[in-house]
C-alpha cells in the first residue's frame, strides 16, 4: 500500500519538540553513510541531537541496520551493526547469561546512539561509561569519506571524541563491545523510602557502597523539611540460588495512544501523583528478587509515555553538581527548583563515580539531577536559572537530554570543548557532520 | 523444521529467517550479495539457541539459471529441505515505472517470471520429498486494480493466482502452499515512503508468517487487519476505484 506522499514534515526528539526533517532509514549504513549530515537511532534523545541542522531536512536513522556480527560465548565479545537496539540485545542474551556492562535507563536506544551519548547507567560509580570504557572497537564513515577502524588502542584520538561526540565525528556503522556475563536473569534489589535530601545524600553513599546499581528518584514538590524525600533503589544480580532457576516472565507494556491535551499534566497532577508514588511504597524498606525490566527500565513499560506531555512537548534537564559542591550545592539546587516551581513529573538522582576518559563524556564525580520539565514560555529561563547554577558549581549538563542550553553558557561549562574542536579539525574541517543541537551549541555552521 | 529462505538478508526475509532460528529452527540462506549473505549468518548464527552456524548461497532472483545450484546446495547443506520461503522482489514505485519501462519491465519479469519459475524449482524438490510448505509472499497489492501499484500490483496479482493454482493442484500431494500478502510493512524497501495507517513492524509480521507456515494456511495477511481493508476494497464500486487516490 504504497504512497508517496510528501515526507512528514517534522521530525522530533523523545521531548515532542520538532524541526523541520526526516529520517531516511537504511539497513546498508555503509552505502547510506556517504554524504549523510547526521546519523539518528530510535529518536531518544530529548532534544536537538539526532535532528538535521537547520539547512538541511535529512538524517540517515539506523535502526534497520541491526545485525548481530559476531558472538562469541566464551568471552561475550560481540560487534553489531550500529542500528541493532538494546531492547534487542536483553532479549536474545538475558537469559542466555550475557547482559550489556552499562545500560540507561530505557532500553529502545541503539548501540550506535549509547556510543554517541556515552551512556552512563545505575553503575556508573563502579561501571563507568558504555563507550568510553567497555567498547572495544568502532567502524566509522568519517566525513571525507573514509572508513575508519577506532578503538582504545587504534586511533584512541578518534574513538575517546566519538565516544560521547554525539554523533560528530563521523557516522557509527558497526559496535563491538564486551558483554559482562551474569549469574542468573534476576535482580536482587532493596529500596527504601527517603524522609529528605541530607538522608538521601547520606543512604546514596550506603546504598552506592553495596550496590553495583542505585539510583534514586525524589518528589521534587516537595519543600521545607520534606524537600528531596523520595524512593532509593539499589541492586545487584541475583545468584543463581537466589533465583533459583525461575524464568523469566515477559514484560506487559501500556501505550500512550495519543498525545494528552496540555492540561492533563499541572502542578496538582504531578504533586498527586508524586505523593502517592512515594507513599505506594510500603514497607519503608523492601528486599527481593526483582525483574531486570522493572528494574532497569521503568518507564519503558509505557510506550510513548513522551506523550502525556501533550503537543507542547518537554525537556529534560540532567546536570552533575560536583562533589566539590558537596551536600549543600544539591540542596541549592532543589531550592532553586523548588523555589521557581519547577514542576518536575519525575526527577531522578544518582551517585556517579570518576570522569570517563570520553571527550565529552557527560559525567564527572558528583551527584547527577534529571527532572523532566514541560515546555512552557518560562522553560527557557528556567534551564538559564538552573545552568547558572551548575556552572558557578563547576557541573556539566548531559547533551543528550538538552534543549534549552545556551552556547554562552555550555562554552562555560565545557572546559574540554576546545580539544573536541581540534580533533574535529582533523577529521572534518568542513563540519559536514553536525546536528541541530551542534549548531545550536557547538558554533557549526548552519 | 529444515528452511531455505530466498531473500534473507534483507526486510521481511530477515525477520522471518529470525524468526525461524530464535524457536530453534535450521536454516539456509539464499540472496543475491556474497557479503550480506555472509552478515546475515552471522547474525542468524549468534541468535540461534544452539549457535550453530548458518549456511548461504548465492542466488540471483534476475537470472534462473542460478535457481537449481541454489536449491542443490540447501538440500547439501541441510540434508532435507522442508520449507521454501521466498521473500526477495524488487520494488519501484508506479511514477518511476511510467518514467521508465525498463524499470517496470525488470519488476515484472522479476516479482513475476522469474518467482514462479523459482517457486516451480522448489515445488518439484518439495514433492519429491513426499510435500513439503512453499511460503510466498505476494502482497495487498495484488487484490485489486490501483492506481499507485498498477504494475507492481499487476505482477503480485499473477503471483497470488499462481500460487492459489498450485494449492489447488498439489494440496493432495502434500504441498502446503501459503500465499503472504502483507500490507504495508516498514522495511528498507518501504524506506521512504509514508507509512499508512495499520502500517506493519518486521518483527510482528514475521511472528505471524511462521504461524501460517505451522498452520499451513493458504492465505494469509499481515497485520492481520489487512484482510478487512482488502475485503472492503475489493468491493468498492469502479466509479469510486476511479476518483479516489489509492
Amino acid at each position: 500500500m504504497a504512497m508517496r506522499d510528501p515526507q512528514p514534515e517534522t521530525l522530533a526528539g523523545w521531548g515532542n519538540v520538532p524541526v523541520p526533517g526526516h529520517e531516511r532509514l537504511s539497513e546498508d549504513l555503509e552505502r547510506a553513510s556517504v554524504g549523510a549530515v547526521l546519523s539518528r537511532g530510535l529518536g531518544r534523545a530529548y532534544g536537538d541531537s539526532a535532528l538535521p541542522p537547520p539547512s538541511e531536512r535529512e538524517v540517515l536513522g539506523t535502526r534497520l541496520a541491526d545485525r548481530i556480527l559476531a558472538f562469541d560465548p566464551e568471552t561475550g565479545r560481540i560487534r553489531a551493526e550500529a542500528g541493532l537496539s538494546l531492547f534487542e540485545l536483553n532479549r536474545l542474551f538475558l537469559r542466555r547469561g550475557f547482559f550489556t556492562p552499562v545500560t540507561p535507563g530505557t532500553q529502545f536506544v541503539t548501540l550506535g546512539g549509547m556510543v554517541a551519548a556515552d551512556v552512563h547507567g545505575k553503575n556508573h560509580h563502579v561501571g563507568g561509561c558504555f563507550g568510553s570504557d567497555h567498547v572495544r572497537r568502532l567502524r566509522l564513515r568519517v566525513a571525507d569519506g573514509r572508513i575508519v577502524e577506532c578503538g582504545p588502542d587504534l586511533e584512541p584520538e578518534l574513538f575517546y571524541a566519538t565516544c560521547g561526540g554525539m554523533g560528530l565525528t563521523g557516522h557509527i556503522l558497526e559496535v563491538e563491545v564486551e558483554l559482562k556475563k551474569i549469574p542468573s536473569p534476576w535482580i536482587w534489589g532493596e529500596s527504601r523510602r527517603i524522609a529528605n535530601i541530607d538522608d538521601f545524600l547520606a543512604s546514596l553513599k550506603d546504598f552506592s557502597a553495596r550496590y553495583p546499581y542505585v539510583v534514586g528518584w525524589i518528589d521534587c514538590l516537595s519543600r521545607g523539611r520534606k524537600m528531596g524525600r523520595g524512593l532509593l533503589d539499589g541492586g545487584r544480580w541475583a545468584t543463581a540460588e537466589e533465583s533459583a532457576g525461575r524464568p523469566l516472565p515477559r514484560t506487559p507494556r501500556l501505550t500512550v495512544p495519543f498525545n494528552f491535551p496540555g492540561w492533563v499534566l499541572n502542578d496538582v497532577t504531578a504533586r498527586a501523583f508524586n505523593f502517592l508514588w512515594y507513599w505506594k511504597h510500603q514497607p519503608r524498606e523492601r528486599r527481593g528478587l526483582r525483574h531486570p525490566d522493572g528494574f532497569f527500565y521503568p518507564l519503558d513499560m509505557v510506550l510513548h509515555w513522551n506523550r502525556i506531555y501533550g503537543r507542547r512537548g518537554f525537556t529534560q534537564y540532567q546536570c552533575v553538581i560536583p562533589e566539590a559542591a558537596g551536600a549543600e550545592g544539591v540542596r541549592r539546587f532543589l531550592e532553586l527548583l523548588t523555589g521557581r516551581g519547577g514542576a518536575s513529573f519525575l526527577c531522578v538522582i544518582k551517585d556517579c563515580g570518576p570522569e570517563a576518559k570520553g571527550l565529552l563524556s557527560f559525567p564527572m564525580p558528583g551527584i547527577s539531577i534529571a527532572l523532566d520539565i514541560a515546555v512552557t514560555p518560562r522553560t527557557q529561563a528556567l534551564v538559564d536559572a538552573l545552568n547558572e547554577q551548575v556552572i558557578a558549581d563547576g557541573g556539566r549538563i548531559y547533551l543528550a537530554k538538552d534543549t534549552f542550553t545556551r552556547a554562552a553558557d555550555f562554552r562555560r561549562m565545557e572546559p574540554r570543548l576546545a580539544e573536541f574542536a581540534a580533533i574535529r579539525d582533523r577529521w572534518d574541517p568542513e563540519r559536514k557532520i553536525r546536528s541541530h543541537q551542534s549548531v545550536r551549541l557547538f558554533g557549526d555552521p548552519e | 523444521m529444515r528452511v531455505a529462505i530466498l531473500g534473507a538478508s534483507h526486510g521481511m526475509g530477515r525477520a522471518v529467517a529470525r524468526e525461524l532460528v530464535e524457536r530453534g529452527d535450521q536454516v539456509f540462506v539464499l540472496g543475491i550479495e556474497p557479503h550480506e549473505l555472509e552478515r546475515t549468518a552471522a547474525d542468524l548464527q549468534a541468535r540461534s539457541p544452539s549457535h550453530a552456524p548458518v549456511g548461504h548461497a548465492l542466488c540471483d532472483l534476475g537470472d534462473p539459471s542460478t535457481f537449481a545450484p541454489a536449491l542443490a546446495a540447501a538440500q547439501a547443506d541441510l540434508g532435507d529441505v522442508e520449507c521454501v520461503v521466498v521473500t526477495a522482489a524488487i520494488f519501484a514505485t508506479q511514477e518511476a515505472m511510467e518514467a521508465d519501462v525498463g524499470r517496470a519491465e525488470a519488476l515484472l519479469r522479476l516479482d513475476f517470471t522469474n518467482t514462479v519459475v523459482f517457486c516451480e524449482h522448489a515445488r518439484k524438490i518439495l514433492l519429491a520429498r513426499g510435500g513439503g510448505t512453499l511460503c510466498v509472499f505476494s502482497s495487498v497489492a495484488g487484490d485489486r486494480g490501483r492506481k499507485p501499484v498498477i504494475l507492481y500490483g499487476a505482477a503480485k496479482a499473477g503471483l497470488s493466482y499462481y500460487l492459489e493454482a498450485l494449492d489447488h493442484k498439489f494440496h493432495a500431494q502434500g504441498l502446503r502452499v501459503v500465499t503472504v500478502k502483507p500490507g504495508f510493512v516498514k522495511t528498507g524497501m518501504t524506506a521512504g515512503l509514508r507509512p499508512p495507517p495499520f502500517a506493519g513492524e518486521p518483527t510482528a509480521v514475521a511472528r505471524r508468517v511462521v504461524g501460517a507456515i505451522d498452520r499451513g494456511s493458504p492465505v494469509v495477511y499481515a497485520p492481520a487487519i489487512w484482510r478487512w481493508v482488502m475485503l472492503v476494497i475489493r468491493w468498492l464500486p469502479r466509479f469510486v476505484m476511479r476518483k479516489i487516490g489509492f
